[in-house]
């Protein structure tokens, strides 16, 4: 059974949701201290939600010097799949393994409602389970969701057919709806909508449920490199 | 000589330096009773805060003791942080609701955000991880920029708050209305969820046993913050602006992790958190609890600066700190412990058997106070309340154009979406969030169960200004209703006492008469009172607010899997429980049309009342019918405009009532969704939902619109005003 590390930054607060989805997928689960020094042992990282250290300075600009951040590098370098939810996200993109930035939402409100998204590249390890061009619905909740880049990344992003997952009606002015994103490698997936919100359909949605089951069958050969 | 600079006790009593601290020379007198002496500057500052209506409810005493406190399933009533009750499989409920109506008309962002902070360190305090968070808002028509910018700042502190530390803010409600104009309320509930044997006290028992405080370093913020809540807001509330205390969610969000893991350790003696009047209330509640003496050694407190006099440090309302009694020999544990979550913490003190508070500072005693009378022998103050002469006004709207009437009231922020607010709240983190904010109660599934928390908040002030008792008696019901909508069982209640000054004779009749038909309500709903909070002196230059208890309800569904696909749709039937009466005293068509609330009696049967909503809440569980909505403000033509723009469907209804009873607002009554043909007690089919049109018809007028506009004006009533540039 594969088994995945979820960080805890100080202040994470989707960390028991990310948790509890990769234990319904079928996969092993623990909580990883920030402080940690490697992640050995573990066959993939989760980076969950919630304001790691507030985010006072910058979403995610904390969490990106903590001791943990070098093990998450190193986990991606070995080629594991690493997924970052909304903190997540940031974090990733903060500490250079994804592309770009996400600044405030255009209106410069918090915004939280569930969101009609399309899986925009069907072929990654995450992705597998859905059909190209799927609409699914997973709750976004992000003061800073803008997906901000160059035109010279997004051409790359293009090209390299990086962008996963984008908005219907985007919710906050992010380049291209784009909602989440994977490096070229197609390992490491970032973004902002929360499938560890939607695993039911009681709660709303069970859209997000196949993303862990796929990320839960993949195998170190199947990684696929654009 | 002290190595702070403050007035003597001689400047205390000839300055009337306690006036300024808001006691009364008779007050003052007590104090000195009670000393045996003069007090010295901290020692006055210490009684001013404790005495203060915020924390003794010196006025509201007598009528808090009407409230049925118990029942079958009350494990805690008020008197601890918060309230517990049983929810089976040896969990509990625990919940409060809190006023931060003043700080959050003079810093909406941090008044609000703190609100939310200190319910959430309530709940905590007792043990209990939060599940929800919910908030009652008032404030005046968003037609002024004022009240614009009071909505935006409080709107974002709660959220700013809430979404940082990580619990889903599931239900609310607001309302508009002039006579909150410069004193808007915010009142903020928080509900949790505990093992039984793991509810914690605020007591510090066993002479020896160390005081420990953690969380943020205090600073000079907040002093006087309890007194300042305790006065009628005026001109120079402005300059009160340094009573309003800062959030710090991040530093919040470390200091609850680390208290549930505190409470976990068998040597923890008690723990409450420093609220209102910080140090000072926890540390003289906690000792009064536990019929023991308290020393404190003030240098120990971590503080934000040099210089904090034990005077500033005593009244100081920095945030996120608790203080916790835990038993000699362990208190390195809990260093350790807090060391680890990287928060202050401090041995600062121990408990005594000598029944006194004593505060030292660098080996030189501040106060020593006789702990009971502090907490004990606060003043209580039965007045001489007034009620008002009964209004003979003849309601008469029928020559009205019910059109125009349905398109202000349909479209006014009150009754409109409240989309605007609730989706700058993390509604779902945690992952259990069964029902959102956006149209009814909040349901919050209890984790690993398929048991959840229905929770519900709600006040109806002019139906309390209309008719003070069976006002009270209504706003109880009309919560009742809101869980009953869920298909839970209503479980007990929490009340936010929002009301303007007590020594005005009518307000306090208000008080007294209001409080008397809740108390009653309770009783008839079987839904005791576990917790409180009381917020008087509530005006503005001009006016005080209409009378505004707030209600907080919590209820239990045991399955909630019933409501997994759970839907409506075109072709369901529409019913109308309940008799509709000409009912206007309180109502919304009478403050669009006459501007004002007439002082008449309102009426409501509280047997019938619960024998309607518990049949209703079983037949919903059972999948008889799909769908209940209470009536409330705005009456059946609002009722029946939300229900379609929110879901989006249209409504074709003939109801046998004359027009302007559409929108008369007696109590106890609901619309139903459910199919065609059902029998319903005390109901009438009315018609249908449908594919699009929305047409209401009776026996003398008819609304007919269309859907899209009927929805627009819903959508946009608060966008609508929010887009100017203020």
């Amino acid at each position: 059974m594969k088994k995945f590390a979820v960080i805890q930054f100080p202040g994470s607060n989707c960390d028991r949701d990310l948790l509890n989805a990769a234990l319904k997928a079928g996969a092993e689960a623990e909580f990883v201290d920030y402080r940690a020094a490697s992640l050995a042992g573990y066959d993939g990282v989760l980076i969950p939600g919630g304001f790691s250290f507030g985010d006072y300075l910058r979403s995610g600009a904390m969490a990106a010097v903590a001791p943990v951040t070098k093990a998450i590098k190193e986990a991606a370098e070995a080629g594991k799949p690493v997924l970052g939810i909304c903190n997540g996200f940031q974090i990733l993109t903060e500490i250079g393994l994804l592309p770009g930035a996400l600044i405030f939402n255009d209106q410069h409100t918090f915004i939280s409602r569930d969101e009609s998204l399309k899986i925009a590249n069907s072929e990654t390890l995450f992705t597998r389970g859905y059909g190209q061009g799927e609409d699914v619905v997973y709750p976004v909740a992000h003061g800073e969701g803008h997906y901000y880049c160059d035109d010279a990344t997004y051409e790359k992003l293009k090209a390299h057919n990086q962008i996963v997952l984008t908005y219907n009606e985007n919710p906050n002015g992010s380049r291209n709806d784009i909602a989440g994103i994977i490096n070229e490698r197609g390992n490491v997936l970032g973004m902002m909508p929360h499938p560890e919100r939607a695993l039911e359909t009681l709660l709303g949605s069970d859209d997000g449920l196949k993303l862990f089951e796929e990320m839960t069958k993949w195998e170190a050969n199947h990684v696929q490199i654009h | 000589m002290s190595r702070f600079i403050e007035p003597t006790t001689e400047d205390i009593r000839n300055q009337k330096l306690y006036a300024e601290m808001g006691l009364t020379d008779a007050e003052y007198d007590k104090v000195i009773d009670i000393l045996g002496r003069e007090p010295n500057y901290t020692e006055i500052g210490i009684f001013s805060v404790m005495w203060s209506e915020h924390c003794s409810y010196k006025h509201s005493k007598p009528f808090l003791k009407q409230f049925p406190t118990s029942g079958d399933r009350v494990l805690m009533g008020p008197g601890e942080g918060a309230g517990v009750v049983d929810i089976g499989d040896n969990q509990a409920v625990v919940f409060k609701v809190e006023s931060h109506n003043h700080p959050s008309a003079v810093e909406p962002y941090q008044g609000a955000a703190t609100g939310v902070g200190g319910i959430i360190r309530d709940i905590v305090s007792i043990g209990a991880r939060p599940i929800g968070l919910l908030n009652s808002l008032r404030f005046g028509e968003l037609t002024e920029a004022n009240n614009r910018r009071l909505l935006r700042g409080v709107v974002s502190g709660i959220g700013g708050y809430g979404n940082c530390i990580g619990i889903p803010t599931v239900s609310g409600e607001v309302e508009f209305d002039p006579s909150y104009d410069g004193n808007p309320l915010v009142n903020a509930m928080c509900v949790g969820v505990m093992d039984h044997d793991k509810v914690q006290k605020g007591t510090a028992k066993g002479a020896g046993n160390k005081v420990i405080y953690v969380g943020l370093k205090t600073g000079r913020d907040g002093i006087h913050g309890a007194t300042f809540a305790s006065e009628e807001l005026s001109e120079e509330s402005e300059s009160k602006r340094p009573s309003v205390q800062i959030g710090d969610p991040f530093t919040g969000k470390k200091l609850m992790e680390s208290t549930l893991a505190a409470i976990d350790q068998p040597e923890l003696v008690g723990i409450q958190d420093m609220g209102a009047a910080g140090l000072t209330s926890s540390s003289s509640e906690m000792a009064a609890k536990g019929e023991a003496g308290m020393n404190l050694y003030l240098d120990q407190v971590p503080v934000r600066e040099e210089g904090i006099s034990p005077y500033e440090m005593m009244l100081s309302e920095t945030q996120e700190r608790m203080l916790l009694v835990v038993e000699d020999g362990t208190e390195q544990k809990f260093l350790d412990m807090f060391e680890d979550f990287e928060l202050d913490a401090a041995v600062i003190g121990e408990v005594t058997d000598s029944d006194r508070l004593k505060l030292y500072y660098e080996d030189e005693l501040y106060a020593d106070i006789p702990v009971q009378p502090l907490s004990d022998e606060a003043p209580v103050y039965i007045l001489e309340g007034e009620k008002p002469e009964t209004d003979e006004k003849v309601h008469d709207y029928s020559k009205e154009d019910l059109n125009r009437v349905f398109d202000e009231l349909a479209g006014h922020p009150t009754h409109g979406s409240k989309r605007y607010i609730y989706e700058q709240y993390d509604n779902q983190v945690g992952s259990n969030t069964v029902q959102k904010s956006g149209f009814g109660s909040g349901i919050v599934r209890v984790e690993g169960t398929q048991k959840a928390i229905a929770m519900a908040i709600d006040g109806k002030s002019r139906y309390v200004y209309a008719d003070p008792y069976n006002g009270g008696k209504e706003v109880v019901a009309q919560t009742f209703r809101s869980i009953i909508a869920t298909g839970a069982e209503p479980l007990a209640m929490t009340d936010c006492l929002n009301y303007g000054s007590p020594e005005n004779p009518e307000i306090y009749s208000q008080l007294e008469e209001s409080t008397k038909g809740m108390a009653e309500a309770c009783r008839a709903l079987a839904t005791p009172v576990v917790s409180g909070n009381v917020s008087l002196y509530n005006e503005n230059r001009t006016a005080s607010i209409l009378p505004s208890p707030v209600i907080g309800m919590v209820g239990l569904i045991e399955d909630v899997n019933f409501m997994d696909g759970l839907s409506i749709g075109a072709g369901d039937a529409l019913y109308l429980v309940g008799e509709t009466e000409k009912s206007f005293a309180g109502s919304q068509i009478e403050k669009l049309i006459d501007d004002e609330v007439s002082k008449q009696v309102r009426g409501i049967d509280l047997e019938l009342e619960y024998s309607r909503g518990m049949d209703l809440r079983r037949r919903l569980t059972e999948g008889d019918i799909r769908k209940i909505s209470p009536l409330g403000r705005g009456g059946i033509a609002v009722k029946l405009a939300q229900l379609a723009a929110f879901h989006g469907l249209g409504v074709d209804v003939s109801v046998d009532i004359d027009g302007e009873d559409l929108f008369a607002e007696n109590a106890s009554r609901y619309i139903i969704v459910a199919d065609a043909g059902k029998e319903i007690k005390d109901a009438v089919e009315i018609g249908r939902l449908t594919e699009e049109g929305f047409r209401i018809k009776t026996r003398d007028a008819e609304i007919s619109r269309d859907l899209a506009e009927v929805a627009e004006a819903w959508e946009g009533a608060i966008p609508k005003c929010m887009t100017s540039v203020d």
